[in-house]
Parts: C-alpha cells; sequence; structure tokens
C-alpha cells in the first residue's frame, strides 16, 4: 500500500487513469480533453498514454458529446465525458433528461447506460458568467441518473472509478474551486466507502451540517471557528452522494444533535436543500429542536464576479445559521 | 487475447493526428483578397471581382480611417490583457490577428444593422461605437454586460457557444415582419449579423439558426471567424467541410475572405449585408484568419501548437499590411503614424485608469433587475440579506 499526497484534479486524474487501466472499454470524451489534457488539466497526459480512440477532442457540441457517448455506451464502451464547465451542459440537457436517464428504464432494465458525465462545478473562481453555476438540482430531480461529488482528493480518487464501474449513468460534479487542494490517498486499498455512503467528516453533538463538494470545507471551518469561540459542537456530513441520498447518515447524525442546517452552493429553491430540509423534518421530527434551515446562494442568476463573496455561502453565513438553529 | 482487446483496432479506425500537410496560413483559390500579405493591391481575380465594386468609395480618407480602427481597436485588446495580468480582470479573450476581420465586419454595417457577437468581438463593438470600458467592466466581473443594446445595436456578448445565431436569426425574421427589408430605402432596410468561431460552427443551435435562416431567408450575415484553433483543438477536430463551402448545403451563399484583409472583409460583408438587406436572403463568410494570442488569459497555447505556425501567421499581421499599403501609396506620413499612436496611449491612459477606478458595485445591487416585475422571493432575500449585512456594521 502506498500513500500519495495529490491535488483533487490529479487525484481525478489518476482514478481515470486506473479506470482505463484496468477497462479497455473505457473511453474519454469532451472539448479540450486530449492535447491539452482539459481546461483544469483533469485529464492531462491520458491521451498521450492511451491514445486518439480512448481519449477524444470532440467536435464543440455537448449534446453531440453525450448523444454520442449514449451511441458507445450502446456498443459496450464506458465513455467518460468531460462537460468543460457547469454552464455548458444545457445543449446535452436534452440528450441526459430525455434519453440517457431513461434508457434502462425504458428498455425493461435490457439497456445498460455505463456513462459518467462530469462537471466541474461551482464559483468563487472570478469567472465571467456560466462558468460558476451549481446546477446539481435538475440532474438529481432526474430518476435515471446518479449524482455524486466529492469533497476531497481521496474520495476524487476511488468515487472516480466507481462511477466508472456503475452501470448506471452518474453524474459526477467537480468542485473547481478546489481542485488544487491536496491531500492523502491510500492507493492500492479497496475504496474506503462505497460511492453514495455520506460520511461524517467531523463529529459534533449540537448541530448537523449537512453538505457537499466545495462546501465541505467551508463548513469544516465554520465548525472549527464554533469550536475556538466555545461555541456549539458541529457535526459535519459531506454528502458525497446526490442521488440517492445516504438516509442512514443523515438520519442518524440529525437524530444525535437534534439540529440541522443545509449549506451549498446552489440557490435554494427547490434545490438539493429543500430535498434534504423536506426528507429529515419527515424522518427526524421527534428528535428536532428546531426547523431545519438552509444557507445556499440567493435566488438571483449567479451574479458577477465581483459580487460572489457575498453569493456564495461563507463562515459568517454559516455560523449565523448555526446560532439561528441554537437560538429556538 | 480477449475480445476486448483494443489492441486490435481495425483498420477503419480514424488517424491520428498528422502535422498539417497543406500550409494552414493558404486560403486557397476561393478566398477574396485585396491586400496581399505586403500591403499590395491584388489584382482582382474572377473570386474577387465581383467584390471590387464595394471598394469604389473608400476613398485615402476612408483607408486612412480604417487603419486607424486597426490600430486603435488592436490598443483596446493589448490593454485588456494588460489589466487582466494587473489582476484588474478576472479574463480577457483578445483579439489579437482578428482586427481586420471584426474592423471590416463592422465598418461595413450600417447604424441600423444589428450585431450579435460571441466573446471575442472588441473590434465590432468598437465600430459599434461601444465604450471598451463596457467590455473591460464585464471581464472585471461588474457586472454581465451592461451596455444598452438596442442603443449600440450590438447585442451582449453571448458566451455559450452558438446560442447568439439563433438570436440573430430570429430577430431578422422580426425586421422582415417589419417590412425593414427590400424597400430601397437604405436608411430603412436592415440586416442582422451573427458571429462565431470555427469551433462554433459545430455547434447544434449553429447548425440550427443556419437552417432557419435559409427556410425564412432571413436577412442575416453569418461571420464566422475561423482563427484556426478553438482553444486546443484545431480544425479538423470540427469540420471536414470548411464553413464557407457547407454555406451552400444549408441553401444560401458562402464567401471565404482573407480575414487579414480589411478591405477585403470590408468589401465582402458590405456585399453580405446589402444581399440580406434587399430581401435575396442569408450569406455566410467565412474570415480566414488566426488567433495569435493565447484563447484567452486562463490559456497557454504552447501545450498544444507549435511557434513556426504562429509565426507564419504573424507574417500576415493585419494591422501591418494595411500600414504597408498606406505608406507605399504615400497616403500616410511619420507625423501621421505618430499622432495616431499617440491618440492610441491617450485612449489606453483613459480606459487603463476608469477601469483601475471602476467601482465594485453595491452588493445589494446583485439582487436587482432579475425579473422586470417586482418578484416576493427576490425581495424577501434582498431585504434578508440587507438586514444581514447590517448586523455586520452594529458589531
Ligand atoms: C456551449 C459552450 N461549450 C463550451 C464552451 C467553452 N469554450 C469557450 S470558447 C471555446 C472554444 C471556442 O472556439 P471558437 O468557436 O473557434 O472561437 P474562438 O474562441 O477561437 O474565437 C470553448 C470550448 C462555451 N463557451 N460554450
Amino acid at each position: 500500500m502506498t500513500t500519495q499526497k495529490m491535488t483533487i484534479a490529479k487525484a481525478l486524474n489518476a482514478g481515470m487513469r486506473k479506470a482505463m487501466e484496468d477497462d479497455p472499454k473505457v473511453v474519454l470524451m469532451g472539448e479540450d480533453v486530449g492535447k491539452l489534457g482539459g481546461v483544469f488539466r483533469v485529464t492531462e497526459h491520458l491521451q498521450k498514454d492511451f491514445g486518439e480512440h480512448r481519449v477524444v477532442d470532440t467536435p464543440l457540441a455537448e449534446s453531440g458529446i453525450l448523444g454520442t457517448a449514449v451511441g458507445m455506451a450502446l456498443r459496450g464502451y464506458r465513455p467518460v465525458v468531460e462537460i468543460q464547465f457547469d454552464g455548458f451542459v444545457y445543449p446535452a440537457f436534452d440528450q441526459i433528461v430525455s434519453q440517457v436517464a431513461k434508457m434502462h428504464y425504458r428498455s425493461l432494465g435490457k439497456i445498460r447506460l455505463p456513462l459518467v458525465i462530469r462537471i466541474p462545478y461551482g464559483g468563487g473562481i472570478g469567472a465571467v458568467e456560466h462558468h460558476s453555476e451549481s446546477n446539481e438540482a435538475y440532474f438529481a430531480h432526474t430518476a435515471g441518473l446518479r449524482v455524486v461529488t466529492c469533497a476531497t482528493p481521496e474520495d476524487a480518487y476511488w468515487m472516480m472509478q466507481q462511477a466508472v464501474a456503475s452501470d448506471d449513468p452518474v453524474v459526477f460534479y467537480e468542485p473547481k474551486r478546489r481542485y488544487h487542494e491536496r491531500g492523502f490517498i491510500e492507493l492500492g486499498e479497496a475504496a474506503p466507502y462505497e460511492l453514495h455512503e455520506a460520511v461524517v467528516r467531523r463529529e459534533g453533538t449540537d448541530v448537523t451540517l449537512l453538505t457537499y463538494g466545495p462546501m465541505v470545507k467551508v463548513s469544516l471551518a465554520a465548525a472549527q471557528a464554533a469550536e475556538l469561540e466555545d461555541g456549539p459542537d458541529v457535526e459535519v456530513v459531506d454528502l458525497r452522494s446526490l442521488s440517492p441520498l445516504d438516509l442512514d447518515v443523515i438520519t442518524a447524525s440529525v437524530a444525535k444533535t437534534g439540529r440541522c442546517v443545509v449549506v451549498n452552493e446552489a440557490q435554494t429553491f427547490l434545490g438539493m436543500s429543500s430535498e434534504l430540509a423536506a426528507l429529515v423534518q419527515q424522518e427526524c421530527f421527534y428528535h428536532l429542536e428546531a426547523p431545519v434551515l438552509r444557507v445556499g446562494g440567493y435566488n438571483i442568476p449567479y451574479p458577477p464576479s465581483r459580487h460572489e463573496e457575498h453569493f456564495l455561502p461563507d463562515l459568517d453565513r454559516v455560523l449565523h445559521a448555526v446560532d439561528a438553529a441554537l437560538a429556538y | 487475447m480477449s475480445d476486448d482487446d483494443v489492441a486490435q483496432v481495425p483498420s477503419s479506425a480514424p488517424a491520428t493526428h498528422e502535422p498539417p500537410a497543406t500550409d494552414i496560413t493558404d486560403g486557397g483559390p476561393d478566398m477574396v483578397q485585396f491586400l496581399d500579405a505586403d500591403g499590395q493591391r491584388v489584382e482582382p481575380g474572377t473570386v474577387s471581382e465581383p467584390y471590387a465594386a464595394y471598394l469604389d468609395d473608400v476613398d485615402d480618407e476612408a483607408l486612412r480611417s480604417l487603419y486607424r480602427d486597426l490600430v486603435l481597436v488592436r490598443r483596446v485588446d493589448s490593454e485588456g490583457f494588460a489589466l487582466q495580468r494587473q489582476g484588474e480582470l478576472g479574463l480577457w479573450p483578445s483579439l489579437l490577428g482578428q482586427e481586420a476581420a471584426q474592423v471590416g465586419a463592422g465598418r461595413a454595417m450600417r447604424t441600423q444593422d444589428y450585431a450579435f457577437p460571441g466573446y471575442r468581438e472588441h473590434g465590432v463593438a468598437w465600430c459599434k461605437g461601444v465604450d471598451p470600458l463596457n467590455l473591460l467592466g464585464m471581464f472585471r466581473g461588474v457586472n454581465h454586460g451592461g451596455w444598452d443594446s438596442a442603443e449600440h445595436n450590438f447585442h451582449l456578448y453571448t458566451i455559450v457557444i452558438g446560442n447568439q445565431m439563433l438570436h440573430a436569426t430570429g430577430y431578422a425574421m422580426g425586421v422582415q415582419r417589419d417590412g425593414d427589408v427590400g424597400t430601397g430605402d437604405p436608411e430603412r432596410d436592415t440586416a442582422v449579423m451573427a458571429f462565431t468561431g470555427d469551433g462554433g460552427t459545430a455547434q447544434g443551435d449553429y447548425n440550427e439558426a443556419l437552417v432557419f435562416a435559409a427556410v425564412a431567408q432571413a436577412p442575416v450575415v453569418f461571420f464566422v471567424q475561423n482563427n484556426h484553433w478553438a482553444i486546443s483543438e484545431p480544425n479538423d477536430r470540427q469540420f471536414v467541410i470548411p464553413p464557407y463551402q457547407r454555406a451552400r448545403g444549408f441553401g444560401f451563399p458562402g464567401v471565404r475572405v482573407d480575414g487579414n484583409d480589411v478591405l477585403a472583409t470590408y468589401a465582402v460583408t458590405r456585399a453580405a449585408l446589402e444581399r440580406a438587406r434587399s430581401g435575396q436572403g442569408p450569406t455566410l463568410i467565412e474570415a480566414f484568419t488566426y488567433r495569435m494570442g493565447a484563447h484567452t488569459t486562463s490559456d497557454d497555447p504552447t501545450k498544444y501548437r507549435i511557434a513556426a505556425e504562429v509565426d507564419a501567421w504573424r507574417a500576415k499581421d493585419p494591422v501591418d499590411r494595411l500600414r504597408k499599403h498606406l505608406v507605399a501609396q504615400g497616403l500616410v506620413d511619420d507625423q501621421w503614424l505618430a499622432d495616431l499612436d499617440a491618440e492610441a496611449d491617450t485612449l489606453a491612459d483613459r480606459i487603463r485608469r476608469e477601469c483601475q477606478q471602476m467601482p465594485d458595485p453595491p452588493h445589494e445591487e446583485m439582487f436587482e433587475h432579475v425579473y422586470a416585475e417586482p418578484h416576493p422571493l427576490v425581495e424577501r432575500e434582498a431585504a434578508a440579506f440587507a438586514a444581514y449585512m447590517a448586523g455586520f456594521d452594529e458589531d
């Protein structure tokens, strides 16, 4: 067993490399994924090492990328497609929602579509519009798709391999502003968690933060800040999987703490946080000391980047919600 | 050997990338050109001849003014690049090398003609009277555009590749319904221009736009700047038949023009716009040019293209080309050129200063303009945000 320190971007790369070594049917497709290695370098060197048949620079057309990936999957391949930025998945929305999500159901289970749709998502990088969105709820809302996201290099490495191995289509959200965060990975061993398992990242007794992707770091920082101020003892649950949700871990945590705040970047209205709030109140009603609160983006289009420090939840807003939950 | 083994690639598999066999700076025999790379007037052959008349009224003054635009637009661009490097902008997509394509197209438009840009059309914006500061503000993250598109007949930048091609077509369909086509009144007849790149031609919206425009015979001109790169992907990843030839298949003419020759882009665009305004339908123009810089300030082109290619195109520089012509013809002297440089410096100073001083928008403004009519959720959140922020003042 070897331990390696690497960034989330490198870990995703290593996970794809491993998946490609293990299964010659795994093919990467997307804009600029070849020679350039993707605009975030997540597929760096893979075309050099696996060739142009297995790492395909596609024409600039997302519906084309998804539609042809479906066809390749029908022919027995396991396409891993990259959407360059969150805001550019919409030309492919029809293929994903109308075809990818439903084909197994329509074929009475005879057709499997083992696709992975990689989407770098979220804000905080000072980008122009369409480069900072958190649109995971559209896909989590769609039956037939699995939706996951990683917050650590270890998860990036293992979850990518698990997603590729899944016989269902998996939308894999990558927290782009965390691409360069480093962490340790145990290579060679079995994955530490199941793909759809939620993980308690920090134990606490007073309030549960349900969070994922880029907001795990912010939530952990908030928990630590609370501790330093002798404030509440905050538990942080990294959901990892947005569809399905790991109800066992979620309800066990909230049953213990009695309070729950959902933290994500996406606009709250009809988002992941709406579903989580509904589920928690339904499943943990008698344990709750306070209503489930939500901290997320405001319900406006993603604003110009000079606003994003206020649009995106930060440590203060998380603590503000924690205080509000404790005040009940 | 398992039947999964991909070492068994059949011979019909697509070929790997060889270095281009042909000279990619060569636009071929179909390309309209009036000025060669050395700034010499080219005797128009059968391909260029039909457009020659559109230069008849381009007198010495007009030539100097085209050159002035090329120089000022290049200066705006280099200032944008520098401001990004200084941390004043989040991003800047440079138009370096594409000045003649954009200025020729922009100058060919009449005031009432409407442009739908992508995100690199700073030169067209300039010709349509949009202050460069507006472009800088957008890339600074102060707003998402914010200029008055109806005042300038220049739509907001569209970042999602291909979307604007359909908007342009629909706008042109509106122009048709208003009867502003084919009246013969030059102040009234209106055409629309849609801009995209070579990569954009692969997108579904682009192809749908061409279908809609052809079916409607809409007064729209599709202007594809083939700068040979879509980030890291060369032309052969996007198409086999070049865009100008594909136009015919959609049902209207396509023209390839030397995109580094402002006289050619100007003449060809004028002809296409006139065709559109007079009710004869769409035209596609492929401006054969080159992206001299990185895709944007976030990109590193050394990862995917060779310096020799860039050098070959540098020899075809659109700004140098017209300067050589003007000098050779005795239309400008050193003093005139020095004055123009000084004007460019003044412009650069102004936009640099005003960009650096551009204040961040007040944060409560992010809740404005989400809807045209009142919306209770936005109002509630704006109020909650204000109260939350006020809490910090009290602390
Ligand atoms: C729908 C969509 N997909 C992906 C992108 C990301 N992207 C931005 S520019 C670009 C390449 C565009 O190339 P081209 O159309 O040739 O225009 P150029 O940038 O060279 O002017 C890509 C892939 C985007 N903006 N929109």
